[in-house]
């Protein structure tokens, strides 16, 4: 039991009561499960029938799971690869003393962040089949990556720029003093310490990514992952709810070794790094707050590196509790 | 120019996507803070449930929740939110459900994010006034939580916004559903998605700029 | 020094990446590599048994896809050098439009509102709309008695306008982004009927999971005219898709296509069409 400073050390009636507690809630959790479960399966949905292609064969997965994941993976990777320098570029570009820089990126990135992926995508399919000689067999693929990196450029944008808002006035000013030009500044003293407090915003905006690539796939014919339900439920004999479940289960899977794969790779940044411990934890929404007001005093400013509500008191910053992450779907 | 635009209930799609994103939000904002509570309660199950639920639905797509709503709930298992016969209403009320579902996962997140700006003192403060849990979370961690997430609230809210076009895969008749009808009926493409991404615009971007605005008004000061 | 790391660590994740993109493009290459020479793209429909249906082996099946594939012959194509998409309804025009694909066989009708926008050869089948319903439903004797039922369709499609507008107003509608759904719906009773063309219809209810479960009611509620479609003005190729239908029918490929996919769906077929010969 980790003791939190939200509620006192129990004694014996509060150890009760909990027990009271998770009695009641595991009793409801069992009685909404067992009634999924038998009107599933008055329903015929928990038929062997239904799920056995998925688990004595390899071909649903070889002929439609696979090629689709492998489509979605990849989409989401091209995204990410341009989405990032250029959210990187957006981002210091708004902090930059320059109105004619700041004002031209600002207004970029909310215009992007304000439309729904969708529309961004259906778009740039339109413009580049009118406008471009792209290949009528990847243009989906451009359309859908297109469409990512505007939007996810956008967020990430704001995430360079909260990160870079997180680290003291303090980096800054030292930086000043030993005659460090704005730029040199930048790259050698902001960036890098700012990276390992954009590690969890940039990861959860990653998970985005992926979870987005599903859109062109429902009004691009862009094969990815999600449209695989359609050959397969068909071939199938309409499986709809197996099928259905077995893609959530996959991008679950993807998407929770992604995270635990970001959680491992912040650790070691963190490890041995005196840093200011500062997370993006609230992704976009800090940097909006910040660029309204003064640049924020360190102290004014969240600081999870203090005592922390929901980490256990005297753990390590980084191990027990990962610092939440909030992510704009 | 926009001659094309005859026949069509523009004003009445988006209205559709504003009781989505309303309902869905007060939803969304309800059962994220029970979620946020569970995580930080003292019941183990309760914040085992809770990381459970936060994991498991932000990371399927919002398009497979949605479906399952429709193909689960509705479809196999009958259940219509009370909408008795009218195929409109219960396809309106599931997907109202599965986005407020969907949503309370970033909320539950945001608020965790936000009870840990509260300084440590404002909790052992309360708790040596003799509160209860549910009273420390109640009257002093979460007002000032709330206070300072109003930002990333509002993140998601625009989020929100924007994935009520996700409703089209079961035909709730909103602004991409129609946007969908358009585009195949009439060949104006740029046009047409030009117009629908101005009408999100005039939804969104308000929202951001109010909520800003808010966000400052009931920062606390520290 | 932190900054090398992430360096590091991304650079080990984008090596991961390409060598999974690498795979991926070398599968493609295997699945269509078969004999050199010039490729054929054409659209289909992947996910309607008995007309064009990817299978679980990689292949695809069905009626449009034999039609296809002996009209890809003629025009000096082997199949091996036919590449298949998948055109969506709402997709076909936009498909042909931009020459993504050299022509389609995949359900498509021909009417006025889409000879606007591309021409068509054939037609090679036709088709009535009809609906689906259970096996023990004999609520529905005719197209009338589906007003106070609960009907299901793909969103975009015309059979569903047409039964809401024409023929049976008051009866709610249920759009999804495929068939598949539908069954779902109608096997559990939330739906009463699916309705669509009844050669999709007979692909579906044929199939090896559904025997017994449904049947067409048989209304022949519009005439469907199968139709390739092509790029508008393209008379050569329109000619030739012409003539190599024409030779379908009368070397017996046709009537052997019929079987094979028809067949076991127990549908059925109207007669060949005549080429040009639109039944209104």
């Amino acid at each position: 039991m980790t003791a939190s400073v939200l509620f006192d050390a129990q004694g014996p009636r509060a150890k009760r009561r909990n027990v009271l507690y998770t009695v009641v809630f595991l009793a409801a959790l069992a009685a909404v499960v067992w009634w999924l479960y038998v009107s599933l399966d008055e329903k015929h949905q928990l038929d062997w029938v239904k799920w056995e292609p998925f688990f004595t064969s390899f071909q649903p997965w070889e002929t439609y799971l696979w090629p689709g994941l492998l489509n979605t993976l990849k989409a989401a990777f091209f995204a990410l690869l341009i989405a990032l320098p250029l959210g990187a570029l957006f981002g210091i570009g708004r902090l930059s003393d320059h109105r004619a820089v700041r004002v031209p990126s600002g207004i970029l990135v909310e215009f992007f962040r304000a439309i729904p992926v969708l529309i961004l995508m259906i778009t740039a399919n339109a413009a580049y089949s009118e406008f471009t000689d792209i290949a009528s067999d990847v243009r989906p693929l451009y359309a859908v990556v297109t469409g990512l990196v505007l939007y996810n450029a956008s967020v990430l944008a704001e995430i360079v720029r909260a990160g870079i808002l997180s680290l003291p006035q303090g980096q800054t000013d030292a930086a000043k003093a030993i005659g460090m030009r704005k730029g040199q500044t930048m790259r050698y003293v902001l960036l890098p310490q700012s990276v390992t407090a954009m590690l969890p915003a940039i990861v959860s905006q990653i998970v985005v990514i992926l979870k987005d690539t599903a859109l062109g796939g429902a009004i691009l014919t862009f094969p990815e992952l999600l449209a695989s339900v359609r050959p397969m439920s068909a071939n199938y004999g309409a499986n709809t709810i197996a099928c259905f479940t077995i893609i959530a289960l996959v991008y679950i899977a993807v998407n929770f070794a992604l995270t635990s794969f970001a959680s491992w790779l912040e650790a070691r940044l963190r490890r041995g790094k005196k840093s200011t411990g500062a997370v993006v934890g609230t992704a976009p929404g800090a940097a909006s707050k910040s660029s309204r007001l003064p640049r924020p005093s360190p102290r004014a400013r969240p600081t999870p590196d203090g005592p922390s509500m929901i980490r256990p008191r005297g753990a390590p910053a980084h191990l027990p509790c990962p610092p939440p992450r909030v992510s704009v779907t | 120019m926009f001659d094309f635009l005859e026949g069509y209930d523009l004003l009445g799609a988006f209205w559709v996507t504003v009781k989505l994103t309303v309902y869905s939000a007060l939803g969304s904002l309800l059962w994220g803070t029970l979620l946020a509570g569970m995580r930080v309660g003292p019941v183990p199950l309760m914040r085992g449930f809770g990381t459970a639920y936060v994991n498991i639905v932000r990371n399927i797509p919002l398009t497979v929740i949605i479906v399952f709503s429709s193909l689960g709930l509705f479809q196999t298992l009958q259940v219509t939110l009370g909408g008795g016969d009218d195929f409109e209403v219960i396809n309106f009320r599931l997907a109202v459900l599965s986005l407020a579902l969907y949503t309370a996962a970033f909320v539950c997140e945001a608020l965790r994010s936000g009870i840990n700006t509260v300084p440590t003192g404002q909790a052992e403060a309360a708790r040596a006034l003799g509160l209860s849990f549910t009273q420390v979370l109640r009257l002093v961690i979460l007002p000032q939580a709330f206070r300072s997430v109003v930002n990333p609230l509002a993140n998601v809210l625009i989020a929100l916004t924007k994935n009520t076009t996700v409703a089209a895969a079961i035909g709730v008749a909103e602004a991409a559903f129609l946007m969908k009808d358009m585009i195949e009926a009439e060949a104006q493409l740029i046009l047409i998605s030009a117009i629908f991404a101005f009408g999100f615009i005039c939804l969104t971007l308000p929202t951001g700029l109010l909520l800003g605005w808010v966000s400052k008004k009931v920062a606390v000061k520290r | 020094m932190q900054l090398r790391k992430v360096t590091a660590a991304s650079a080990a994740v984008l090596a991961l990446a390409l060598t999974a993109t690498a795979c991926g493009s070398g599968d493609k290459e295997g699945e269509s590599g078969s004999g050199g020479g010039e490729k054929i793209t054409i659209g289909i429909k992947i996910d309607q048994p008995g007309l064009g249906l990817k299978t679980p082996d990689g292949k695809f099946t069905g009626f449009d896809v034999d039609v296809a594939t002996y009209v890809a012959k003629e025009l000096g194509f082997d199949a091996g050098n036919i590449n298949f998409v998948e055109t969506k309804s709402a997709d076909r025009e936009t498909a042909i439009e931009r020459g993504d694909v050299k022509f389609i066989a995949a359900t498509y009708s021909i009417n006025d509102e889409r000879l606007q926008k591309v021409d068509f050869a054939g037609p090679y089948l036709l088709a009535h709309q009809d609906v689906l319903v259970r096996a023990d439903d004999d609520s529905i004797k005719s197209p009338q008695d589906l007003n106070d039922k609960k009907l299901c369709s793909v969103t975009g499609s015309t059979s569903a306008k047409n039964v809401k507008e024409k023929l049976a107003p008051k009866a709610q509608l249920q759009n999804y982004g495929g068939y598949s759904e539908c069954l779902t719906g109608l096997e559990n009773k939330a739906i009463d009927a699916l309705t669509t063309d009844d050669s999709i219809l007979a692909g579906y209810a044929a199939q090896d999971a559904h025997k017994g479960k449904f049947k067409l009611a048989g209304f022949k509620m519009t005439n469907e005219n199968y139709g390739i479609g092509l790029k508008k003005g393209d008379a050569d190729l329109k000619k030739k898709i012409d003539a190599a239908l024409t030779k379908m029918v009368s070397d017996g490929a046709w009537d052997k296509a019929v079987t094979d996919n028809f067949g076991p769906a127990n549908y059925k077929n109207e007669p060949a069409p005549k080429i040009g010969n639109i039944v209104k």
